[in-house]
């Protein structure tokens, strides 16, 4: 039975897992050992090894002004398309193929078309005579351009359209697959639509949220252009401050040091996603 | 009773359908503004557009004033063209490896498998970049591919094992004991079986590669400069009009795709599933 050798259940053949495997470890983990050993350089030659460089991120309120900052971007960028992405999905669900079709594509096409067009159509939509100001002008809301761009009021909402698809593709895949009677017999039995919503399809829907919670928080806490062109100088988030450190002025093992604060920062929002999953998933 | 739930139920249609409305808005109206935003006759970038005009189109594919486009545009597809063909080999061979297996080591390995796609690429991209230089390496385009391949190897890999989740194996067994060698069965069952997943992975893996920031921004110079890099040195810079007009290109591009992969692959059946 040496054709069918390679789906035998339980097993893994490494013959053919190990290019990728292989390809990983020096591509990928060999990297990021280098990263986190320079961030204990004292210079980028690894003439001697110290704690300066972490010292100097941490010891510094400015710089942990900088993680604090980062971090709330990506959770704020996470409630944002959660609000959007629920109702986005529940029509989804509900309607006919066709339209299912349709808001499928509407989905994908922001996704595939490039970070850096979409950020660059927020800087037409944002900008002092942009969409959104003229709008608001001619309603007679507001009589002076708003400045929204280099805000974080801005960044959001920029980042909430930027990442929107990442919550939407996991969600809609997730609620596809809870049974619609269940939302049928809690109406039945008197429930009212939010009620359903809360006790039936929240709940059910929780691995998908986590998903796209996930990869919405990675993505958004790591979105150096939309960053840096819409936040402008004014709003620093670690991508910046890694760019600059790094390749401005050349410190490569404080730019090691923010790093590697990164990439803990986003790890521990990941982590406690999937945790949030499981006491709810015990509830 | 009766007329309390009609009250609520009312509120939560109006509340969810005037986020989804404002949601399906904010998805797409940003792509329209800026395909209509493209065609402006005016220097400055305004919206609606004061006229209708294709200069800045025809500026876009004049190589004299845009020749830094086009050979941007060149490494890009490249080095896409190069990372994708290495993920999709790498990737579907990986797949094939665990596709039934549901051991710890398995999940251990899928889990590795897809950690590019959650690790912040800037980390890694600087981490690439340290990488290369303590090797003594010069800057080449390479390493733009290697830094492109482990990152787009995910999405190859995902679909792949997603469409292996589907393939009965007793086919495999029939076809043995009908005396189909490995290969054989490998060539005229598993593959055709899992083509649409590998092309719909291997679709995404080059589209994730043509917009990549973070390897390109580290692992790029003016040598081999990259096409979202130009993008964002023309925007940071100049509000350049022509990124308008590389946009218009772009969205019109992948919606194309997007149609003639949908009737290869079913992507839209594929990435809902």
């Amino acid at each position: 039975m040496a054709g069918a050798a390679t789906y035998e259940p339980g097993r893994v053949d490494w013959r053919l897992a190990a290019p990728l495997g292989l390809t990983y470890l020096a591509f990928f983990a060999a990297p990021l050992l280098i990263l986190l050993a320079m961030s204990f350089a004292a210079d980028d030659r690894f003439a001697s090894f110290s704690a300066d460089s972490w010292v100097k991120f941490w010891g510094d309120p400015f710089y942990r002004g900088v993680v604090y900052d980062t971090v709330w971007l990506g959770l704020i960028a996470v409630v944002a398309t959660s609000i959007l992405s629920y109702p986005i999905a529940l029509l989804f669900i509900s309607c006919g193929p066709r339209l299912r079709k349709l808001l499928i594509f509407i989905i994908l096409l922001p996704l595939l078309t490039s970070v850096v067009i979409r950020t660059f159509a927020w800087i037409v939509i944002l900008a002092r005579e942009g969409v959104v100001n003229q709008t608001l002008i001619s309603l007679g809301l507001t009589s002076a351009p708003l400045n929204l761009l280099q805000t974080e009021l801005g960044l959001v909402i920029a980042l909430t359209q930027i990442e929107m698809p990442l919550m939407l593709l996991p969600l809609v895949t997730v609620m596809q697959q809870i049974n619609p009677s269940l939302s049928d017999a809690s109406r039945a039995l008197g429930g009212s639509k939010w009620r359903t919503f809360f006790r039936i399809i929240l709940p059910l829907s929780l691995p998908g949220w986590i998903a796209g919670a996930t990869l919405v928080f990675a993505s958004a806490t790591t979105a150096f252009i939309s960053q840096t062109v819409i936040g402008g100088a004014r709003l620093v988030y670690l991508p910046s401050l890694i760019w600059q450190q790094s390749m401005v002025v050349f410190d490569w093992p404080f730019a090691a040091v923010a790093s590697v604060t990164l990439l803990v920062a986003v790890l521990s929002g990941v982590m406690l996603f999937s945790l949030l999953g499981r006491f709810a998933r015990i509830d | 009773m009766a007329h309390r739930s009609t009250v609520s139920d009312r509120s939560y249609s109006i509340v969810m359908g005037g986020l989804a409305a404002l949601g399906i808005l904010i998805l797409v109206g940003p792509v329209i503004i800026v395909l209509l935003t493209s065609f402006t006759s005016s220097r400055v970038l305004t919206f609606p557009p004061p006229g209708f005009s294709l200069e800045w189109y025809a500026a876009l594919f004049d190589p004299v004033k845009s020749g830094h486009i086009h050979s941007a545009l060149a490494n890009s597809l490249y080095v896409a063209a190069i990372a994708t063909a290495l993920a999709v080999l790498l990737a579907t061979a990986a797949a094939l490896a665990m596709a039934r297996s549901r051991g710890a080591s398995a999940r251990a390995l899928e889990a590795s498998f897809m950690s590019p796609l959650i690790l912040p690429g800037l980390s890694f991209g600087l981490a690439a970049l340290m990488f290369f230089s303590i090797l003594g390496f010069r800057p080449s385009i390479n390493h733009l591919i290697a830094g492109h391949l482990v990152v787009i190897a995910p999405f190859v890999f995902r679909t792949t094992l997603a469409s292996l989740s589907q393939f009965n194996p007793a086919l495999l067994e029939s076809s043995a004991s009908l005396g189909a060698g490995r290969f054989y069965a490998f060539r005229r069952i598993t593959l055709p079986i899992i083509t649409p997943g590998i092309v719909a992975g291997g679709f995404l893996a080059f589209v994730a590669s043509m917009d990549n920031v973070p390897v390109s921004l580290f692992l790029s110079n003016a040598r081999t400069n990259m096409l979202p890099i130009r993008m964002w040195g023309m925007m940071e810079t100049t509000l350049d009009v022509r990124v308008a007009a590389i946009s218009g290109v772009i969205i019109i591009a992948v919606l194309v795709l997007m149609i003639v992969m949908d009737r290869l692959t079913g992507l839209t059946r594929r990435m809902s599933m």
